[in-house]
């Protein structure tokens, strides 16, 4: 088991005929790898994982995922969409979250605490159980999105989708958030694939990543894939990998002017 | 009317005054269907809030106000034209736009249009004015043994519905990437639940009229969303909070004759949500 392939695509094209996001993705995930869906804004990192999901169809190519085509609703994909706002006046408690997303699929009322137990579980295991009775519009960045991990992890899945989960975050809370997925990642055993622009929270985690820029994609490991050479000659265009004192990389020349400048800016 | 309740007033005994006050029909029939109404919309309301769709339950009872105008003029109902108003209205909102968010123009855009219309529709009844008075500020209080059955029947259909989607209906509300990704129709959701706020407001116009619509159909439910922690409770406290509201403002208007009924319940769920707010600053 530990060697089956989780996600296979070839010669995979996303967008819409004639106007491509990005095309000819090759793409082989194993079991129990951790992923990075990197590069920069508007690239179609989110795509790919909608992709997956079933939600929209590939323009051309094929794509599986445990051995099959996707397909919407599938109990296999814990999915952590990307939030942008939270409601301050939102009174539901994140444990309520939790258990809808994890029941919110069945028809009906269903019992006032069913999944209670499962979503509480899923809480503690992201080390959020002291969140659960909180309610959600006063919790932190940091802690909604432990509260969203939990969500996504409630269906014990054995895909994890994680979309921009270091986004707002500072500094600390991304290392931390970055320690405590590829902990849960880890002590599952389970597939995950994260979408970031910043590439250097995850550098130590990662085993491989995947690389979108440009209308193209890239697989590999990190140190083959964020070479000077590997990524001029992918994107047809000069591109230097600039490397600092820590190890932390920065990507020059595979994007436009505008991204170009939000990057150094959040990469700081 | 005006008269009896000139000619009644307080006993200091709540039973007896009840007792004395359903003695009336026109009483009987509003605590009916004023119950009726203020259920519904404490259910339907939960949802607007936790959806932040107000605004669009604002328009519905707005493009309502066209309907019921035309049924005056075609001598049907008001109610009749309130129903077929405001589900084409919810219909329309939910084609134009299927996300719930970034609606705001394509329903103010309704919502003028329908005002107007509503207007020619006032303009060209010959009858009285108060025809369109009731319809902006609400009668319960001449509501008629047959509306009662209709409101009845329209209420039973409406909770029948959200009890078949309540849970799908939540998540979709809560977390809408997150219901899409679990596989659940989140377009078809969202435009379900526009027409059952179409049939809500429509039955809630009868009390408090189509611009106090938000006095029952979101303060309770705002209110509630700010106390409880678990959405089950929070339908019931909005609930709860829209039939006590109903029932004062009923008894209170009986007795108090220089008030009407909708101006006792805005003032009702406009002095519980302050005295929550205030609480939970206090706390």
């Amino acid at each position: 088991m530990s060697n089956s392939v989780v996600i296979t695509a070839t010669g995979l094209a996303a967008g819409y005929p004639g106007n491509e996001v990005w095309t000819d993705a090759n793409l082989t995930v194993g079991q129990g790898e951790f992923i990075g869906v990197l590069g920069p804004n508007g690239a179609g990192k989110t795509t790919l994982f909608r992709l997956l999901l079933g939600l929209t169809r590939p323009v051309s190519g094929a794509l599986t995922i445990f051995g099959k085509r996707p397909s919407r609703g599938n109990p296999g994909i814990g999915y952590v969409p990307q939030r942008h706002h939270i409601d301050r006046e939102m009174g539901i408690e994140a444990l309520e979250l939790v258990r809808f997303g994890l029941i919110g699929n069945r028809w009906g009322i269903g019992r006032m605490n069913e999944g209670r137990d499962e979503a509480m579980a899923a809480l503690q295991s992201v080390g959020g159980e002291e969140l659960a009775h909180r309610p959600l519009g006063v919790l932190s960045g940091g802690e909604l999105q432990r509260v969203f991990l939990a969500e996504a992890l409630a269906g014990k899945p054995d895909l994890l989708l994680l979309d921009e989960p270091l986004a707002n975050l500072d500094i600390r809370r991304e290392t931390e958030a970055v320690q405590l997925i590829n902990r849960v990642v880890r002590s599952r055993g389970i597939t995950a694939l994260l979408t970031a622009h910043n590439v250097n929270p995850l550098l130590p985690v990662l085993d491989n990543v995947i690389y979108i820029a440009n209308g193209r994609v890239t697989m590999g490991k990190p140190a083959d894939v964020f070479t000077s050479e590997t990524l001029s000659r992918l994107y047809d265009t000069p591109v230097e990998v600039v490397k600092d004192s820590r190890g932390r990389i920065a990507i020059i020349g595979t994007e436009d002017p505008e991204h170009h400048h939000e990057r150094h800016h959040e990469g700081h | 009317m005006k008269g009896i309740m000139k000619a009644t007033s307080f006993s200091l005994n709540l039973f007896k005054d009840l007792q004395f006050m359903w003695q009336f029909d026109f009483m009987q029939h509003a605590f009916e269907a004023g119950t009726i109404i203020a259920i519904v919309a404490g259910v339907i309301g939960y949802f607007i809030v936790l959806r932040q769709s107000a605004f669009a339950a604002h328009a519905l009872s707005h493009i309502g106000f066209a309907g019921a105008a035309g049924a005056v003029l075609l001598s049907l109902a008001p109610l009749f034209g309130l129903l077929v108003f405001t589900i084409g209205g919810a219909i329309a909102m939910a084609v134009l736009g299927p996300r719930a968010a970034n609606r705001d123009v394509q329903i103010g855009t309704v919502l003028a249009f329908m005002l107007g219309l509503g207007l020619l529709f006032i303009s060209l009844y010959s009858g009285y004015a108060s025809e369109a008075y009731s319809i902006l500020f609400g009668e319960i209080l001449g509501i008629s043994h047959s509306s009662v059955l209709m409101t009845l029947a329209a209420a039973g259909i409406l909770l029948a519905v959200v009890i078949v989607i309540y849970r799908p209906l939540l998540l979709s509300s809560l977390d809408e990437e997150m219901a899409e990704a679990r596989g659940l129709p989140v377009s078809w959701l969202g435009a379900a639940f526009m027409v059952l706020v179409a049939v809500a407001t429509s039955i809630a116009v009868q009390a408090v009229g189509v611009l106090l619509i938000f006095a029952l159909m979101v303060t309770p439910a705002a209110t509630a969303q700010r106390i409880a922690r678990r959405p089950a409770r929070g339908i019931l406290i909005s609930v709860l909070i829209a039939v006590l509201a109903m029932w004062s403002s009923l008894y209170l208007a009986f007795y108090l004759p220089w008030g009407r009924v909708s101006f006792f319940i805005t003032s009702v769920t406009f002095a519980i949500y302050i005295a929550v707010r205030l609480w939970q600053r206090i706390r």
